[in-house]
C-alpha cells in the first residue's frame, strides 16, 4: 500500500532528532500522563513509537485517499448553498477521514481530546498531507488556531472550543480586510461591547479568508473607539452556531482551489473576547501567525516533495533520442538539485519546528508551576531562534516550491503544460505559499532582525562548535568561507548607517544566512545518516557559488545607488 | 442494544503484486517472498461490523483467525481500526487445512465464544478463492448465512436486512439472528486506522508473542487487560483430531502447472472494409464469436 510517511526515510529521520529527547520529557511533563490517559506514552521511546504511527497513518489516509482525490477537488471546488460553504466532494471525504481517525485536535492536550503531540510530527503530517493536496492542507493546518485558544484564552474557552476543534470542528483565522492586507494594524472591523447583552458585537467586513465558513472564527476587530493603530485592536472568537456573518463571495483563484477563501460580513455577531483588550494585534495575532507560517513552511515542502517526484518519475518515462530523458545531463541536474533542495529546506523546517517545539513546551510548563531560573533562560534561547527562524523557512520553502513546481513542470515539456499531469495543478497551488501568511518581503523585514542582531551568525558558530566526522571537514571548511563572506556583506551594509540601504540589500544578506545555514544542518544529517552526505555536498558547492555573487553585488553596491532604483 | 460480533478474518499473502519468486519450484506458495496482509474480503467485513458498533452503543466486535503465530498482526490492525480484541486459533495441528478443516476448527472456537449475534466474514480469501469457509462455518455452527453481502442496511427486533451483490443485480434479503454473513469486495471500503486506538492498542500481544520479545512494559499488561490477545491451541478447543489440519482435509493438490502467458503475433489492420470483412470472417471460423 502507498504511504505518503513511510516512502519517505526522510520524515522519520527527523522524528528521531536528538533533541527529540528534551522536546518529549518537556511536552509529556514526564509521562505524566501514563496512567490518566489509556493512548499516552509511557517513556520517551514508547512515545516516539507512538508519533511513528501517527504519521503512518497520515500518510495512509494523504496517498490512498487524498492524493487520488486531488484532481477532482481542484476541478470541483467549494461552493456556496444557503450562505454556507459547501467543500468539494473529495474535500469532505477527507475531511471525514481524519476525523474518524482523531486526528484533528493534534497538537492540543489530551484532557481536551488531543493527541498531545509536539509540534515537529504535527508539523511533519501537514507536510505529508500538502504533497497529497495543498489546498486540504489549509483546512487541516488551521486545527494550530486552537493553539493560540489554548495559549491566552481562559479555561471556559479551552473547555468548549478545544473540544470541538478535537471532536472535528475547523477553524479560521479572520484578519485580513479590504485595507488592511500586510499592514493588519489597519483593521477596521468594529467590536463594541453591548451592556444589555453582556457580550462583544462584531461588525464589519473580513476579505480572503481561508476557510472563512469554519465553525471556531479567531477574528481581529478595533475595541477601542477612536484609535487608528495596531494598539486599539483586540481578538475574538466568533461561533458559527451564532450564524451572525454572511459569506458574501468565494474567490476564484489561481490555485489551492479546493480551499475556500470567503468575504465575510459581520453583522452584530457576537463574540467573546479571547485575553486581554488591546493586545490582538501586538501579541496573539503574532504567536498565531507564527504558528501559521510554519504551516506554510510545512505546506510548501510538501509542494517540493510532490513537484520533486512528480519530475522524478516523468523523466524515467518519457523517452526522446531514444532513452528515457533522466539520461540528459540537462534534466538530471534539474531534478537532482529539486531533491537535495527540498532536504536542506526540510531540515530547516524541522529544525524551526524543534526550536517552537521547546519554547511552547517550557510556555505550557510555566502554566502549571513555577519555571526555575535556568529553565526561564533555556526558554528564552529557543523562543529567540525560533523568532528568526520561523521567517527564514517561510520565506526560503516558499520560494523553494515555486521553483521546484517550475523545474518540474519543465522537465514535463509540453505536457507539464496541460491538464493531464498533477504538476499543473502543483505549480498554481504553489504560488500562493510566497504570498499569504506575510509574502516574502514582509518575511525578510521580520528576518533581517537575525541579521543585524547577530542572531543567525551565534546559531552558525553553535553548530560549527557540534563535532562531526572528520571527513565533513571539507565541507565544514567551504562554509567557514562562506561565513566569511556573509559577514562582510553585513558589516558593509551596515558600515553606512542608513536603514533604508539595510532594507535594500536585507533580502540578499537573509538568503545568505538561509544557506549557510541549511548547508550546516545538511553536514549535521549526513553525520547522522550517510544517506545525506551526498545531498550536503552537491548543496553547499551550489549555494557558495550564489552567496558569492550575493557578496560580490553587495561589494560593487553604493548608497547612492537606491536613486537609481526609485520610482 | 449492543450486538456481539464474532468477524472471521486471515492473514493472507499479498497475491495482488505477484512477483517472479512467488511459486516455489514445488508449485505451493511462496509465503516467505511476499508481503502477508489482512485479507481485503475481511476488512470489508471489519467494516459492517465496526458502522453497527457506532449505530448500537455496547458492540463489541472481536477478530476470529486461524494461523501462525505472526497472524496476531491481523487482530492489532482490526484494533487499530476499532475492533476491541480477537482470538488467535493457532496450533501445529491445524497445519495443512483446506477449506472443511479450517471450517470445523473456526466452528469449535465459534462456538466457545457463544451466544453470538453475528458472524462477519469476508466472502473469500485472495490465496484460495474458494468462498466456502464462511458458508461452511454457519452450516457447522447451524445458524442461517448470507453470501455476497455488499451492505448490512439493518438490524431491527432480532433480525438483519443485507443488500446482496449477485452477477446480475441486488437482492435484499432478511434473516433472523444469529446468523453468518459474508462480505463482497464492492461494500464500502474499511475505514483508516484510529490515532487514538493505534496508540491505545499498539502494545497487544499474545502471550507467545510476550515471551519471544522482551517487553519493556510488562507492567501494562497487569493494568490493560485488553493488551493481551487470546490465543487458543488445539487442545482448547477439545475437537476431534481427525477433522484437524491436512488429516482433516480430503482435498488434495494432485499437481500445480505454472501458466505463463505470452503475448501472440499481432496484425495490423487498415481501417478498409476488407481487412474488418476478413477479420470477422476469421473470428467466426476459430469460433471466437458467434
Amino acid at each position: 500500500m502507498a504511504n505518503f510517511y513511510s516512502d519517505n526515510k526522510a520524515l522519520r529521520f527527523h522524528l528521531e532528532h536528538p533533541l527529540m529527547q528534551k522536546i518529549v520529557k518537556l511536552k509529556e511533563d514526564n509521562f505524566a500522563e501514563k496512567d490518566t490517559f489509556d493512548y499516552a506514552p509511557q517513556d520517551f521511546d514508547d512515545a516516539l513509537d507512538s508519533y511513528d504511527k501517527v504519521m503512518e497513518i497520515v500518510g495512509d489516509i494523504s496517498a490512498n485517499l487524498l492524493s487520488p482525490l486531488a484532481e477532482s477537488v481542484d476541478h470541483e471546488g467549494p461552493k456556496i448553498v444557503d450562505n454556507e460553504v459547501v467543500y468539494a466532494q473529495g474535500t469532505q471525504q477527507g475531511l471525514e477521514a481524519f476525523r474518524k481517525a482523531e486526528l484533528l485536535g493534534m497538537s492540543l492536550p489530551r484532557q481536551y481530546g488531543g493527541l498531545n503531540l509536539p509540534t515537529v510530527p504535527y508539523i511533519m503530517s501537514g507536510e505529508i498531507v500538502a504533497r497529497a493536496d495543498a489546498a486540504f492542507c489549509n483546512i487541516f493546518g488551521l486545527q494550530d488556531c486552537a493553539e493560540t485558544i489554548l495559549e491566552f484564552g481562559d479555561e471556559a474557552m479551552k473547555e468548549k472550543y478545544l473540544t470541538r476543534v478535537c471532536a472535528g470542528e475547523t477553524a479560521a483565522m479572520d484578519l485580513t480586510e479590504p485595507d488592511a492586507g500586510s499592514d493588519l494594524g489597519a483593521v477596521q472591523l468594529k467590536a463594541h461591547y453591548d451592556e444589555a447583552k453582556k457580550t462583544w458585537i462584531l461588525n464589519g467586513v473580513k476579505r480572503f479568508i481561508t476557510n472563512g465558513d469554519a465553525h471556531v472564527n479567531l477574528v481581529l476587530a478595533r475595541s477601542e473607539e477612536g484609535t487608528n493603530d495596531a494598539r486599539g485592536l483586540s481578538l475574538f472568537i466568533y461561533d458559527r452556531n451564532d450564524k451572525a456573518v454572511i459569506v458574501r463571495r468565494l474567490e476564484n483563484k489561481l490555485g489551492i482551489k479546493g480551499s475556500p477563501t470567503c468575504e465575510l460580513v459581520f453583522k452584530n455577531a457576537p463574540a467573546e473576547l479571547c485575553g486581554d483588550r488591546r493586545m490582538g494585534l501586538i501579541k496573539y495575532v503574532m504567536f498565531l501567525m507564527n504558528g501559521a507560517r510554519l504551516g506554510i513552511g510545512a505546506q510548501s515542502v510538501g509542494l517540493c516533495e510532490a513537484a520533486y517526484r512528480e519530475a522524478l518519475a516523468y523523466a524515467h518515462e518519457r523517452e526522446q533520442f531514444g532513452k528515457p530523458i533522466i539520461q540528459f545531463p540537462a534534466v538530471y541536474e534539474l531534478i537532482t538539485n529539486m531533491r537535495v533542495r527540498t532536504e536542506a529546506v526540510r531540515s530547516l523546517l524541522y529544525e524551526t519546528s524543534r526550536f517552537v517545539d521547546v519554547y511552547k513546551a517550557y510556555d505550557m510548563l510555566a502554566k502549571k508551576r513555577d519555571l526555575t531560573a535556568e529553565e526561564k533562560a533555556d526558554a528564552r534561547v529557543y523562543s529567540k531562534l525560533a523568532d528568526i527562524f520561523t521567517p527564514l523557512v517561510k520565506l526560503t520553502s516558499s520560494e523553494y516550491s515555486n521553483s521546484l513546481a517550475y523545474d518540474s513542470l519543465q522537465v514535463h515539456g509540453g505536457s507539464g503544460f496541460m491538464k493531464d499531469y498533477p504538476i499543473e495543478r502543483i505549480y498554481r497551488d504553489a504560488r500562493i505559499t510566497s504570498i499569504y501568511e506575510g509574502t516574502s518581503q514582509l518575511q525578510v523585514v521580520a528576518a533581517i532582525r537575525g541579521v543585524t542582531t547577530g542572531g543567525y551568525l551565534n546559531q552558525i558558530k553553535a553548530y560549527e562548535a557540534e563535532p562531526v566526522n572528520a571527513r565533513f571537514d571539507y565541507l565544514r571548511e567551504q562554509l567557514a568561507a562562506m561565513t566569511a563572506d556573509y559577514a562582510k556583506a553585513v558589516e558593509l551594509v551596515k558600515a553606512e548607517k542608513n536603514n533604508e540601504y539595510i532594507d535594500f540589500h536585507a533580502r540578499r544578506l537573509v538568503e545568505m544566512a538561509g544557506n549557510i545555514i541549511m548547508g550546516h544542518l545538511l553536514v549535521l544529517d549526513a553525520n547522522r545518516c550517510d544517506c545525506f552526505a551526498e545531498s550536503a555536498e552537491i548543496f553547499i558547492k551550489l549555494v557558495y557559488g550564489e552567496n558569492k555573487q550575493r557578496l560580490a553585488y553587495v561589494e560593487n553596491s553604493e548608497v547612492k545607488d537606491l536613486g537609481f532604483y526609485k520610482i | 442494544m449492543g450486538l456481539k460480533i464474532l468477524v472471521l478474518a486471515k492473514q493472507v499473502p499479498d497475491t495482488r503484486n505477484v512477483g517472479q519468486d512467488a511459486m516455489k519450484p514445488d508449485g505451493t506458495v511462496n509465503r516467505a517472498a511476499l508481503p502477508a496482509i489482512f485479507n481485503p474480503e475481511d476488512l470489508n467485513a471489519l467494516e459492517q461490523a465496526l458502522r453497527l458498533k457506532d449505530t448500537f452503543p455496547g458492540t463489541t466486535v472481536h477478530i476470529v483467525t486461524m494461523g501462525p503465530p505472526r497472524a496476531a498482526e491481523i487482530i492489532r490492525e482490526a484494533m487499530f481500526r476499532g475492533a476491541d480484541g480477537g482470538y488467535l486459533v493457532t496450533d501445529r495441528a491445524f497445519a495443512g487445512a483446506d477449506t472443511l478443516a479450517t471450517s470445523y476448527t473456526l466452528s469449535l472456537a465459534v462456538k466457545k465464544l457463544a451466544p453470538f449475534d453475528l458472524i462477519l466474514a469476508g466472502r473469500q480469501a485472495i490465496d484460495g478463492d474458494t468462498a466456502q469457509v464462511g458458508p461452511q462455518v454457519a452450516d457447522k455452527v447451524a445458524v442461517p448465512q448470507i453470501t455476497y453481502a455488499e451492505e448490512i442496511q439493518s438490524v431491527k427486533d432480532g433480525k438483519i436486512r443485507v443488500k446482496r451483490r449477485l452477477e446480475r443485480g441486488i437482492e435484499i434479503v432478511e434473516s433472523p439472528l444469529p446468523c453468518v454473513v459474508t462480505v463482497h469486495s464492492s461494500a464500502a471500503e474499511c475505514r483508516f486506522r484510529n490515532s487514538k486506538l493505534t496508540m491505545k492498542n499498539k502494545h497487544a500481544k499474545t502471550l507467545s508473542e510476550l515471551q519471544e520479545t522482551e517487553s519493556s512494559y510488562v507492567n501494562l499488561y497487569k493494568t490493560s487487560p485488553w493488551l493481551t490477545i487470546t490465543e487458543w491451541s488445539a487442545n482448547d478447543l477439545n475437537p476431534d483430531f481427525n477433522c484437524l489440519g491436512l488429516t482433516g482435509s480430503p482435498t488434495k493438490v494432485k499437481t500445480i502447472e505454472n501458466v505463463v502467458l505470452t503475448a501472440k503475433e499481432s496484425v495490423q489492420l487498415t481501417p478498409s472494409d476488407s481487412d474488418m470483412d476478413n477479420l470477422m470472417k476469421e473470428l467466426i471460423a476459430n469460433h471466437t464469436i458467434g
